[in-house]
């Protein structure tokens, strides 16, 4: 007889404490607008992210096309896994020097984990991290990009 | 006309036969590609053998080709909730070799953001654990408080899970301004949110019923296959890094090291609910003294460690996370080995599985908390 009352007893505690989770539960359910989910696709318009995300290397350009990057290989050399190839060519310079100067930045995106070693070990800053996150495409051959602009050349006063 | 012969069923013989299950490798509650192959009696688990190596990424391997600044993004690769403390073990190892202090404010730094991982962690975890024993509610629960810390992380290290804030000799950058009060904000909601866990499951019935005695991993047993972590010391082993080595900011605060006696399933859920707690704490006696001073040491272009071997261990959000450096005196390592928690925890579970039943196999590999990715490297 005791036992069955203690078998009756455990049923009711037990509903008890099923019932004390749906209470929570409850409060939730009432409650929808002071939890609200973010829609994203739709408030893609709205949505900004923090400034220090990391979603891809880019190379600021001015207004006249300059970048800052003087080809040194410095990021290339950090690199874990050789998303970045440095191309560089040799040029005359007005006073008859050879100076080899940024030909093609290469950056393979589906090779990048963000580690952002690169853009800690630029010495004059040409590279930094773009807040793109979006990277989806259609074809695998878009995600090797070319940073510097067609046309573009080096800033003046960036020290070599 | 031919003879027909009666085919004779032996019932016996039938309900004790015995036969292998695979669970896994695209099984969802091995929580990735884990292949378990179960000896099963009717529903008896009578043998669990893990089969891993099924995502090896050669991590340990690819170590050997790299600088050491740059072998801290492939530790976030392992346990990627745990990515902090990981990128830690492999910094701290560093800068033991190399004979670096770091500043207090790094030190102060690299604790908290472990401890707001650990909360990550376990949060996931919670859900996940949740979910493998059929209360999806909770995984919306775990998930919407967790995500308030990856914003944290996303706005002073500049991604969510793949870290990568610690360098050798300090960190990437320093804490972003907003960030003291962000932590603050934070603690202030979860404190509200963390009893909520303990309504919504832990006095469940269900999930008293259905963990409760199940899984019994023993002080010896758990010692012997080098259980670590809250599954360790749920079986009263004590085994917290954090105590018995402090590195970084521990020996500067008080928290208690959570030991239960009771080696159970349910054992192993307390002890994480209450080191959420152990974590807030520790948190709030860090975030308003953290010291001024620089982010990091100015180290070299490249980094040579001196030839020799150096050995580092943390406590993960899993257990003891340790890294082994053999150095040739060169700018990469002659041979690394990570000693991961979820390697060791994976192999005491035949121990603690035989003789239950095929549901609670799922429960108790729920409550080792593996990654998969940890346990493969």
């Amino acid at each position: 007889m005791k036992s069955f009352i203690e078998y009756i007893v455990s049923i009711f505690k037990g509903l008890w404490t099923l019932l004390t989770g749906m209470k929570v539960t409850a409060k939730y359910f009432f409650t929808p607008w002071k939890h609200l989910t973010h829609q994203y696709p739709e408030n893609r318009d709205t949505l900004v992210m923090f400034e220090r995300f990391r979603g891809e290397v880019i190379m600021p350009h001015s207004e006249k096309n300059e970048h800052l990057c003087t080809g040194c290989g410095i990021c290339e050399i950090n690199c874990p896994n050789g998303s970045i190839e440095i191309i560089s060519k040799s040029i005359l310079t007005p006073e008859g020097k050879k100076k080899r100067i940024i030909d093609q930045h290469i950056y393979h995106l589906g090779m990048c984990t963000f580690c952002n070693l690169c853009v800690k070990a630029c010495p004059t800053g040409a590279i930094v991290m773009g807040q793109k996150f979006e990277h989806a495409v259609w074809d695998r051959a878009k995600l090797t990009k070319v940073l510097n602009q067609p046309g573009s050349v080096i800033a003046a006063g960036v020290k070599e | 006309m031919s003879e027909i012969k009666e085919v004779i069923i032996n019932n016996d013989r039938l309900a004790t036969d015995e036969y292998l299950v695979n669970m896994g490798p695209q099984h969802p509650s091995t929580h990735g590609v884990l292949r378990l192959l179960v000896k099963l009696e009717g529903e008896k688990v009578l043998n669990v053998q893990p089969h891993s190596g099924y995502i090896h990424s050669g991590i340990e391997k690819m170590c050997e080709a790299i600088s050491y600044p740059q072998i801290i993004h492939l530790t976030d690769r392992m346990d990627y909730l745990s990515a902090h403390m990981n990128n830690e073990a492999v910094a701290l190892c560093v800068e033991k070799a190399l004979q670096v202090e770091v500043p207090d404010r790094v030190k102060y730094i690299r604790t908290i953001m472990d401890e707001l991982s650990r909360l990550a962690s376990h949060q996931l975890w919670w859900c996940v654990f949740g979910m493998d024993l059929g209360a999806l509610t909770t995984f919306f629960y775990g998930l919407r408080d967790r995500e308030l810390i990856l914003d944290i992380f996303e706005e002073t290290c500049g991604a969510r899970m793949t870290v990568s804030y610690n360098t050798p000799g300090g960190l990437m950058a320093d804490i972003h301004p907003n960030f003291q009060k962000r932590v603050k904000d934070y603690l202030k909601y979860f404190k509200t949110k963390l009893p909520e866990y303990d309504k919504l499951l832990s006095g469940n019935v269900i999930l008293k019923e259905r963990t409760e005695g199940i899984g019994y991993l023993t002080k010896e047993d758990a010692i012997e296959y080098g259980v670590t972590g809250p599954s360790g010391r749920a079986s009263g082993f004590s085994c917290d890094v954090r105590k018995h080595v402090p590195y970084s900011a521990y020996p500067f605060v008080k928290f208690n090291e959570i030991l239960d006696h009771r080696c159970d399933t349910y054992a192993r859920y307390e002890v994480r609910i209450k080191e959420m707690y152990e974590s807030i704490s520790i948190i709030e006696q860090l975030i308003d003294n953290i010291p001024a001073g620089d982010y990091a040491v100015k180290m070299k272009g490249v980094l040579k460690l001196p030839e020799g071997e150096f050995y580092q261990r943390v406590e993960s959000a899993r257990g003891e996370f340790g890294v082994f450096i053999v150095s040739d005196g060169k700018k990469n390592p002659y041979r690394l080995k990570f000693r991961s928690p979820g390697f060791s925890n994976l192999f005491a579970l035949n121990k603690m599985a035989t003789g239950h039943k095929i549901a609670d196999l799922v429960a108790i590999m729920s409550t080792l908390d593996l990654i998969i990715p940890d346990i493969d490297r």
